[in-house]
C-alpha cells in the first residue's frame, strides 16, 4: 500500500519536474518567435528540427568524436594520475603532511590563468586540451584518496597488523576497499572538472573541434545550429556525469557507516 | 610532554620540506631558463618575470584591466547573490517545490556552463556584458542549491518549538531560521564567489576586449613571454587576495 503510494507521490514528482523543464522551453519558443531578433535567437523546434542539418554539416560529427575522446583520454590519465599521487602522498603521515597542503594550494589558484601556457607547450591540437582537462581533473582524486586513507579507523589498522598481515595484504584487505568510496567521490569531481578543462581549452582555441564551429557558428549569427551543438554537448556532458554517478553509487553502497 | 615536542619537531619538518619543494621548483626553473637552455619563448628567465612583476605593480599598468574585472566580478556577483537567495528561499518554503527544483538545479549546475559562452557572445557581445551574464548564470546555482539546504533542512523540532511558544513569523526568521541557515548558505555564497571569478578570467580568456584574462592572452599571443608570467602571477594573486577576503568574511558570519 504505502510503497504504491509513495510510487504515485515520486511520479507526480517527476511529472511536476518535466512540467518546470517544458514550462521554460515554452517560454524559450514563444520568446523566439515573436519577441527576439532571429539573428540571435531560434526557437527550440527549430533548433531540434535542425539537429540532423547540424550533424550533417562537414566536420561536426568528426568535431564531436575528437572532443569526446578527448575527454576520454584526460579523464583515463586524471583518474591514472591522481590514483598515483594520492596513494604517494596519502600512504605517508609525514608525506601527507607535507604536500598536502601544497596540493591544496595548487587546486586552489585559478589554473585558466595559465590556460595560454598550455597552448604554447602542448600546441593547439588535442594534447592541449587533454593536458588542460587533466590538471582539472586529478586533483580531486588525489585530495579525495588522501582524505580516504586518512579516515580509515586506526583500529583496523592496528587489528590487521596485531594479526600478523604484511604490508601488502594491509593494503589490499583493509586500504583499498576503504578508498573505494572516496575514489569513486573523486571520479565524480574529477568528470567536472575534465569536462570544464577541456571544453575550457576548446573554446579557447581550437582547428577542428567544437571550438571551432562554436565560433563560426556565433561569427555567422546561426543561433540554430550553435544552440543545436550546444544542446548535443550538455546532453554528452549529462550523460558522462550520470555514468559517474551511477558508478559512485553502486560501489559505496556496502560502506554505510 | 615528549610527544608535544616531537609533534612540533614534525611539524617544523614539514615546513622544511615544503619550503624545499618550493625553492627546488624554482631553482629548475632558473636552471632551465639560463643553462639548460630551454627557449625564452617557452619559458622565461625568472629574474626577468620577477622584474617585470615589479614594474607592472610599479606603473599601476594593471589598474584599467583589474577595474574592468573586478566590475564584472562585482556585478556578476551581486545579481547571482540576490536572485540565488531570493530563488532559494522561495524554493525552500515548502518540500514539494525542494523536491520538484532541487535536482533540476543540481542537474543544471552540473552542466559545464561555460559552453553557453559562445551564445552570451551572439547576445550581449564581446564586451562586459557577456562575462557579467556567465559569472552571474555559474554563481547561481551553489548559492541558490545552499540556500535551499539551509532553509529547506531547519530542524522541524525548532520550528514547532518557536511557534508553540508563539513566536510570529518574522520572529521565527529572525531567531530561528536565519541562524540555522546562514553557515550553510553562506558556504554557497562564498563558493559562487569563486566559481563567478573564475569563469570571468575564463570568458575573459576566450573572448574580450579588455580584462586580466584579455591582457595575458594578449601578451601570449605576442610571445611577450615574461610579462605573460608576471601578470600570471599578478592575476593569480589577486584571485588568492579575494579568496581569502570572502573566506574571513564567512567565518566572520557564521560567528554572529
Amino acid at each position: 500500500m504505502t510503497s504504491a503510494r509513495a510510487w504515485r507521490a515520486l511520479r507526480r514528482l517527476w511529472i511536476a519536474r518535466i512540467g518546470v523543464v517544458v514550462l521554460l522551453l515554452c517560454l524559450w519558443e514563444i520568446a523566439a518567435r515573436w519577441w527576439v531578433d532571429p539573428m540571435f535567437l531560434s526557437p527550440p523546434s527549430h533548433v531540434f528540427a535542425s539537429l540532423p542539418a547540424l550533424f550533417e554539416t562537414r566536420g561536426v560529427p568528426a568535431a564531436l568524436r575528437v572532443t569526446f575522446w578527448e575527454l576520454a583520454v584526460a579523464f583515463a590519465l586524471s583518474v591514472v594520475i591522481g590514483l598515483v599521487i594520492g596513494l604517494a602522498v596519502g600512504l605517508q603521515p609525514f608525506a601527507r603532511k607535507s604536500f598536502m597542503p601544497i596540493i591544496l594550494l595548487l587546486y586552489g589558484t585559478p589554473q585558466v590563468t595559465i590556460l595560454p601556457l598550455f597552448i604554447l607547450y602542448f600546441g593547439i591540437g588535442s594534447a592541449s586540451k587533454i593536458a588542460f582537462g587533466v590538471s582539472h581533473g586529478f586533483f580531486p582524486i588525489a585530495m579525495l584518496i588522501v582524505a580516504g586513507v586518512q579516515n580509515i579507523k586506526p583500529i583496523l589498522l592496528t587489528s590487521a597488523r596485531a594479526m600478523g598481515a604484511t604490508r601488502w595484504q594491509i593494503l589490499r584487505h583493509v586500504i583499498f576497499p576503504h578508498m573505494i568510496p572516496s575514489f569513486f567521490a573523486g571520479m565524480r569531481l574529477a568528470m567536472t572538472g575534465v569536462l570544464l578543462g577541456v571544453l575550457l581549452a576548446e573554446l579557447y582555441v581550437s582547428t577542428a573541434g567544437i571550438g571551432h564551429f562554436t565560433t563560426l557558428f556565433t561569427q555567422n549569427f546561426d543561433p540554430t545550429r550553435l544552440l543545436g551543438l550546444i544542446s548535443v554537448l550538455a546532453a554528452m556532458a549529462i550523460v558522462l556525469n550520470e555514468i559517474v554517478r551511477r558508478a559512485e553509487l553502486h560501489f559505496s553502497r556496502w560502506h554505510t557507516d | 610532554m615528549r610527544s608535544r615536542s616531537d609533534e612540533r619537531e614534525g611539524r617544523l619538518a614539514s615546513r622544511a620540506v615544503q619550503a624545499a619543494f618550493l625553492i627546488a621548483l624554482i631553482v629548475l626553473w632558473y636552471l632551465a631558463a639560463t643553462r639548460w637552455g630551454v627557449s625564452p619563448l617557452l619559458l622565461p628567465n625568472p629574474t626577468a618575470v620577477l622584474r617585470d612583476f615589479w614594474q607592472i605593480l610599479r606603473t599601476g599598468e594593471f589598474l584599467g584591466d583589474l577595474r574592468v574585472t573586478l566590475t564584472e566580478l562585482a556585478a556578476a556577483f551581486a545579481i547571482a547573490a540576490s536572485c540565488g537567495v531570493v530563488a532559494g528561499y522561495l524554493i525552500s518554503r515548502s518540500q514539494y517545490r525542494i523536491r520538484v527544483f532541487e535536482p533540476l538545479f543540481a542537474g543544471i549546475y552540473s552542466i559545464p556552463i561555460i559552453l553557453f559562452l559562445p551564445l552570451y557572445v551572439l547576445f550581449f557581445g564581446l564586451g562586459p556584458a557577456s562575462k557579467i551574464a556567465l559569472g552571474a548564470t555559474i554563481g547561481f546555482f551553489p548559492i541558490a542549491l545552499n540556500t535551499i539546504a539551509g532553509f529547506g533542512y531547519v530542524d522541524k523540532t525548532l520550528v514547532i518549538a518557536a511557534r508553540s511558544m508563539g513566536a510570529s513569523d518574522v520572529q521565527l526568521f529572525r531567531y530561528v531560521l536565519l541562524p540555522a541557515a546562514l553557515p550553510v548558505m553562506l558556504t554557497g555564497v562564498r563558493m559562487g564567489f569563486t566559481v563567478a571569478l573564475l569563469s570571468i578570467i575564463g570568458s575573459e580568456t576566450i573572448a574580450s576586449l579588455a580584462g586580466l584574462g584579455h591582457r595575458i592572452v594578449y601578451l601570449a599571443e605576442g610571445m611577450e613571454m615574461a610579462p605573460m608570467f608576471a601578470y600570471i602571477v599578478f592575476v593569480v594573486a589577486i584571485a588568492g587576495l579575494l579568496n581569502m577576503l570572502v573566506s574571513t568574511l564567512e567565518a566572520r558570519g557564521r560567528r554572529r
